[in-house]
């Protein structure tokens, strides 16, 4: 394996056009080719809520050692119509590439770079000559662009192979339009690109899944029986994900009617006990929040992730945001304990998923994974995940045909750790009360006051075992130098872009270091504050307007941070821009 | 044999004395100990109002949950063990106005359960408003020159989202409710039971005596329940007369017999432990 770049050991291409034109499954398909080959890649998309018509772009980034998110700039635009060159064109690195049809009419005076290279091809001319169809001009472009870089187009055709394995002529067609893009990369383009990608001899096996697949498959590993939730972007591919391969994943799926009737699906699948979880994103959410207060009061085990867009409202559809996690610790009337994670990978959304299901059933409290658009739809080639990694631990659940104990079984028993035993509706001996109304430990409706404040306590003695169990779990990860100049501070998906800054900075001999808060809630506020000590200047970098893990900090350990770096307008963190920050804030 | 006492729990009563919930409680515990059901395999899923207190007041197992929240619960629960018999509560103002988005879908996905709803015509535990199914002009705190909404008809309601059993039952005739419930459970897929009851506290109109005076039973009357024409026919009495009895009923395929996972047993029996995704990965690499 070997890369050749523009700008350093990464190159990055960038695929536009319209909606519905199939950009987001091109750019995986040409991740996959390059992953194949050794390489490691991320791809990220941008797209409006849209159907048709509008501009689309999804950005990949390979390179020869792991890689976190997309770059500042690209080196090879694939522009399957004219206004991804006019939209993209300023973002080329200098020497950078666009490869487009040669039917589009493109007078120089309508570029306003001169330091790039033009690469027309016969997109449409090669799909009508093998009497294809109009989207496979991008397939046309992948051959094309694997063609300048000099990458084996054999690989690429085994990508296909597997992708469309059963349709014979769909493999075949994809196939020519792969060797004709590629063929006219070599002639008459031969290495008249820079840029240059060798597969290695083997495939070291990796995986490309985006955030959603990676928590559906953590959330099969988990045991996941019962997945319930309706269409909301972008945490819907969870949902199609699941109901496609529901037999092999051993599930119930469910499209509700709503929200509400999702998560209190999952609150009366997790009362007969078995495992369930939804999904969904900002005002899926709100309309959630009831039934989260339901789960706690019941102390049913629940798991759920938030997918954040911007807000409030319906906001920005189909970008990216961190704006709700004050929200989600608060979600819901009154005070209870909860879980609330932050992946910041693919990697983490598949085990830190299977964590949360056996924090929700040891705790019988709600785990809440909460993730992003843009951790969510992003692909990261990354190990294949092993599901022994995490044993199954289903706490005090007791399975079994009969109740034999002397004492009546009671759902709330009082206990030193606030975690009363489970059993399934249906056990013989026993009934199992579950009650929305503040209760006695068998179950019952109560309001006396010492009653209230005894039941009371004891959910919250869960939260101080939950907090315990959290601070020796790894909720807080550094990267970097220990004895850093300078420390940035982040959650979720802010960890791809901050971890290429520190590659940055790292080329220019500043000794940095990323601190990744993992858990949210019960607030680890032990290791954040052993991760923030003498650590350097300290820049807080989050996607919302109002720094809301910042508030985090100062209210539980008392910190401030001199150097915030707030992002709110959909989009990504790019590393370059959090690498000025860094830059700027050393003076 | 269950008994009477398995069904009592030791919580006091807080029912109004005469409310029409007593009727109805009385003929659910017949319909189970008739129906030879243990309390271990009931679970009782309630909403808020008055009629949420059963779960206190019926030893079996139960689901207290939120206002209009009882379909989806019970749909699961039902998901996750076909094996149990699942009974919603719901009342008037739980299921017909914040609740009713679920009923449609309920019915439309024929789920086992049997639906009961405590339908006083009034709000009760929130001291007398006028409910979905409050006839025009009742008058309340909040309708005080009389509604001038027309009610919801929870029987055409049903009818129409394709429940396949609807019923409607009277809290003044425990009996024959008692047989109604014990065809609601029977049935395999959605029963609605539609159970009018008397509230003591605040409806002055819907009376014992107002009831009394106007049900009949369709069945004393040749109905036949496979009939949908008729169904709607009778759906639509409310006058001078009244129709009690099981309205509509058909067969119909229940839901949790169409998902390819229960086929290997109830969810809650399959084993979690050492699931094997490496087949699913495949398509990632």
């Amino acid at each position: 394996m070997r890369i050749t770049g523009l700008m350093d050991n990464s190159v990055s291409f960038l695929i536009g056009g319209e909606a519905g034109q199939g950009i987001t499954r091109s750019g995986s398909l040409l991740g996959k080719a390059l992953m194949r080959g050794g390489f490691h890649v991320f791809g990220a998309n941008d797209y409006p809520s849209v159907i048709r018509g509008s501009h689309n772009f999804y950005v990949l980034r390979v390179s020869d050692e792991e890689i976190w998110s997309q770059g500042d700039s690209v080196d090879l635009l694939l522009a399957l119509n004219k206004e991804t060159i006019l939209l993209h064109e300023d973002e080329l690195t200098q020497g950078g590439g666009i490869v487009y049809d040669e039917q589009v009419e493109l007078g120089e005076e309508e570029l306003e770079r001169d330091d790039i290279v033009l690469f027309p091809f016969p997109l449409t001319a090669a799909v009508e000559e093998m009497g294809g169809i109009a989207i496979m001009r991008n397939t046309v472009a992948l051959g094309a662009a694997l063609g300048l870089v000099g990458y084996d187009k054999e690989i690429m055709k085994g990508v296909i192979a597997d992708t469309f394995a059963g349709r014979d002529r769909i493999i075949e067609m994809n196939r020519q339009a792969i060797y004709k893009g590629h063929a006219h990369a070599r002639e008459p383009y031969d290495e008249s690109y820079p840029c240059r990608l060798e597969p290695s001899d083997e495939n070291p096996g990796r995986i490309l899944p985006t955030g959603n697949d990676a928590v559906a498959l953590g959330a099969i590993s988990a045991g996941c029986k019962l997945y319930a939730a309706y269409p909301m972007t972008p945490a819907s591919p969870v949902l199609h994900y699941l109901a496609a391969k529901d037999e092999e994943a051993g599930m119930a799926v469910v499209q509700t009617e709503s929200e509400i009737s999702a998560v209190n699906m999952v609150v009366g699948a997790s009362y007969a006990g078995i495992r369930a979880m939804t999904a969904t994103s900002g005002g899926g959410f709100c309309l959630m929040t009831e039934a989260l207060g339901l789960a706690g009061m019941t102390e049913t085990p629940l798991v759920l992730m938030v997918v954040q867009r911007p807000g409030p409202s319906t906001g920005l559809a189909t970008y990216t945001s961190q704006g709700d996690l004050l929200f989600a610790i608060h979600a819901s009337q009154g005070e209870f304990p909860r879980v609330i994670v932050a992946p910041g990978d693919v990697e983490e959304c598949f085990y830190l998923t299977m964590e949360a299901f056996n924090l929700a059933e040891r705790f019988q409290v709600q785990s809440l994974i909460l993730t992003d658009k843009y951790l969510i739809e992003s692909h990261k080639s990354t190990e294949p995940f092993d599901s022994e990694r995490v044993a199954i631990d289903r706490g005090d659940l007791r399975i079994m045909e009969k109740w034999r104990e002397e004492e009546e079984y009671r759902r709330y028993k009082f206990s030193g750790s606030g975690v009363s035993p489970r059993i399934l509706p249906g056990t013989r001996g026993a009934t199992v009360l579950a009650n929305s109304n503040e209760h006695t430990d068998y179950g019952y409706t109560t309001s006396e006051s010492e009653k209230t404040v005894a039941m009371v306590d004891k959910r919250f003695r869960k939260q101080e075992a939950l907090r315990e169990e959290v601070e020796g779990m790894d909720p807080v990860k550094t990267y970097g130098d220990a004895d850093a100049q300078v420390t940035l501070v982040g959650w979720g998906s802010t960890k791809g872009p901050a971890l290429e800054a520190l590659k940055m900075l790292g080329r220019e001999g500043v000794k940095a270091r990323f601190v990744q808060v993992v858990y949210l809630e019960p607030f680890p506020s032990r290791a954040v504050g052993e991760a923030l000590e003498g650590v350097g200047r300290r820049i807080l970098v989050e996607a919302n307007r109002t720094a809301q893990l910042g508030k985090l900090i100062k209210l539980h350990n008392g910190l401030a941070f001199e150097h915030v770096f707030l992002k709110y307008d959909g989009r990504p963190f790019n590393p370059g821009e959090i690498y000025a920050k860094a830059r700027e804030a050393l003076g | 044999m269950t008994t009477m006492q398995d069904l009592a729990t030791p919580v006091v009563n807080t029912w109004c004395p005469g409310c029409g919930n007593f009727g109805l409680l009385m003929a659910v515990k017949r319909a189970i100990i008739q129906l030879g059901l243990n309390r271990e395999e009931v679970v009782a899923v309630a909403g808020i109002g008055c009629h949420g207190k059963v779960i206190d007041y019926i030893k079996t197992n139960g689901l207290h949950v939120i206002h209009g929240r009882v379909l989806p619960a019970a749909t699961a629960v039902k998901i996750a063990n076909p094996e149990l018999t699942v009974l919603g509560f719901a009342g008037d103002g739980d299921a017909y106005n914040i609740g009713i988005g679920h009923l449609p879908h309920a019915a439309r996905r024929n789920i086992d359960l049997t639906y009961i709803v405590h339908d006083n015509l009034v709000y009760g535990l929130t001291t007398g408003q006028t409910s979905p199914t409050s006839k025009r002009g009742y008058r309340s705190k909040t309708t005080p020159r009389g509604s001038f909404e027309f009610g919801v008809n929870p029987l055409t309601q049903a009818l129409s989202a394709d429940a396949s059993f609807v019923a409607r039952g009277y809290a003044g005739d425990m009996h024959h409710l008692t047989e109604i419930f014990k065809q609601a459970i029977a049935h395999e897929g959605f029963a609605l039971v539609d159970v009018l009851q008397p509230c003591v506290a605040w409806n002055r109109v819907n009376t014992y005596d107002f009831y009394k005076e106007r049900v009949y039973k369709l069945e004393e009357e040749g109905h036949d329940p496979s009939d949908l024409d008729e169904a709607y026919r009778r759906a639509g009495e409310w006058g001078d007369r009244i129709p009690i009895g099981v309205l509509y009923m058909a067969e119909r395929e229940e839901y949790t017999n169409s998902f390819p996972t229960l086929a290997e047993g109830p969810l809650v029996k399959q084993s979690i432990e050492g699931i094997d995704i490496s087949k699913l990965l495949r398509e990632f690499h």
